[in-house]
């Protein structure tokens, strides 16, 4: 009998897991993790610290969905991978024989490193143990500073103002977000910060975290200002965790590599999820996604090819809709492109391929609160930022994701022209 | 004028009752739960969303209030094709 194991209990573990359970449901299927609290909804850990739901809520499998998956569960870290032996090494647990091995082990949230770091007080938004830790430091604080970029440092943001504190906001450039947001969209998200009491600080980094009696007390930035706080939360982007794979000499390089089966270099063994980097053979480059429906999709391909069913996984448009500062936005497809000064890798819920824009026009209209930009290919649109009123939203991923031939209105599209309207209209006619 | 629109709200509740329900797009679906802590019947919405199943339980109101608390853009309301057979 076939003994399938799974490396890790997010999105693209489970996916997988219970893919694996359709297909083969005799077969022996091991799922390890370390996670002492297994499989829950690590996006909606954001809503969990502003205070819209409350922890129990962020559980997805109940008690009778496991029993139905018959899978074995081993808690445990796994140390070790040895592709000849073809056994994993788990913690105190011993060693773990595999068949066909799935990597689904995610990414974590890189590190504060300056001096201070070591100082309790110091936080990030990964997991649930860090999310109950800002919640009981949030008690006792009443100012924190935020530093990174990209969904997470704002979540981080909008959480502690919810529970109460204080906030400031550290940018080292002199815009939020700039390598996915274009300015007039960067300022509109600063613009309700501001609004809601966020003290932004622009072109100013953390230099070192003061602390008393190992304890946070306050922060210095590189202008030499010193900012009083209790909590410095930390959104500078997230690594995948591949030093499993590097050390049993799987080929890596931003991630595990696969090509588009999820294989790794290894026949037996896949990669799924934020810690694969898959080829796609369409532009000959391979990217990295931290999004959740990416990785759901990544797992259930990876377990149809550990099974032997063929199966390939086709890059959709990475979509991303969010409230960022409170406004609901959606980011479909490529619409950014150069680097961002506070984020030292990928951020968590974004896509490389948002930041990989070919030869396009932009255009964008806006009123105060309404924003859209469409990014103009030559016979396609090939992303979008829709902020504000969402009624464009779906139409624009539909037309995005089906690479629809927009050539019939393209003379339309126009500086000072009512873009969405067009949209919409182009929209109707092509559903019916 | 209260109850006026009052009563205009319960025929487009009604209007939607009787010929829509809740549909989720799986893609943009990040399992937080929200519209099944606010389901004021408790509908776990989130279920049909992992399942990319509409909300088809007979004992949805259609309140609306999963569609607009959920922060993700996931839910809408679509005719039911079964209606939209019958208005041809």
């Amino acid at each position: 009998m076939t003994r399938y194991v799974i490396l890790g209990t997010g999105v693209a573990g489970v996916a997988a897991t219970s893919t694996l359970r359709t297909v083969e449901p005799s077969s022996e299927i091991v799922l390890v993790g370390e996670d002492q609290h297994g499989f829950y909804s690590r996006p909606g850990l954001a809503y969990y610290l502003n205070n819209e739901i409350p922890e129990k809520q962020l559980t997805i499998f109940t008690k009778d969905d496991w029993k139905k998956l018959k899978v074995r569960y081993i808690r445990g870290l796994a140390t070790r991978l040895d592709p000849g032996k073809h056994q994993l090494e788990i913690g105190e647990s011993g060693h773990l024989k595999y068949d066909r091995l799935l990597l689904a082990t995610g990414s974590n949230a890189v590190p504060l490193t300056l001096p201070g770091a070591g100082l309790q007080g110091i936080v990030k938004l990964d997991d649930l143990d860090d999310t109950r830790r800002i919640l009981s430091l949030t008690r006792h604080a009443r100012t924190a500073v935020v530093v990174g970029g990209g969904i997470i440092a704002v979540e981080l943001v909008e959480g502690l103002l919810a529970r109460g504190l204080k906030v400031h906001y550290f940018l080292r450039g002199d815009r939020y977000w700039p390598n996915v947001l274009d300015e007039k969209e960067s300022r509109l998200l600063e613009h309700r910060l501001a609004e809601d009491g966020v003290s932004l600080h622009f072109k100013t980094e953390a230099s070192e975290v003061l602390g008393k009696r190992g304890k946070v007390s306050a922060i210095r930035t590189s202008k030499g200002e010193i900012i009083r706080c209790e909590i410095v939360a930390v959104g500078i982007g997230v690594r995948p965790r591949m030093e499993l794979a590097i050390n049993a000499g799987l080929t890596t390089d931003r991630g595990i590599l696969t090509d588009e089966s999820l294989q790794t270099s290894d026949a037996d063994i896949f990669a799924a999820g934020d810690v694969s980097q898959v080829h796609d053979p369409l532009s000959g480059q391979s990217f990295i996604d931290t999004l959740w429906y990416p990785a759901r999709e990544k797992g259930r391909i990876a377990a149809l090819n550990m099974s032997g069913r063929r199966s390939i996984y086709k890059r959709k448009v990475a979509i991303n809709v969010l409230r960022l500062a409170g406004v609901m936005t959606t980011i479909i497809g490529a619409v950014g492109s150069g680097s961002d000064d506070d984020l030292v890798s990928v951020a968590r819920g974004s896509s490389e391929t948002w930041q990989q824009l070919p030869n396009t026009i932009a255009l964008e209209s806006s009123t105060e609160i309404n924003h859209l930009r469409l990014m103009i290919g030559e016979h396609t649109l090939v992303g979008a930022m829709v902020m504000g009123e969402q009624k464009l939203s779906i139409p624009l991923q539909d037309i995005i994701s089906s690479k629809a031939d927009i050539t019939p209105i393209r003379h339309l599209l126009q500086p000072g022209a009512p873009l969405g309207q067009i949209m919409m209209d182009f929209w109707t006619n092509l559903k019916n | 004028m209260g109850i006026q629109f009052n009563l205009g709200n319960e025929s487009k509740r009604r209007e939607v009752l009787a010929s829509g329900h809740v549909v989720p797009d799986q893609m943009r679906c990040v399992q937080c739960g929200i519209c099944s802590y606010n389901c004021p019947i408790g509908i776990d919405v989130r279920r049909h969303a992992w399942l990319g199943e509409s909300i088809d339980d007979s004992h949805c109101l259609t309140c609306g209030e999963c569609v607009r608390r959920c922060p993700r853009g996931v839910l809408r309301f679509e005719k039911t094709e079964l209606f939209m057979k019958g208005e041809k």
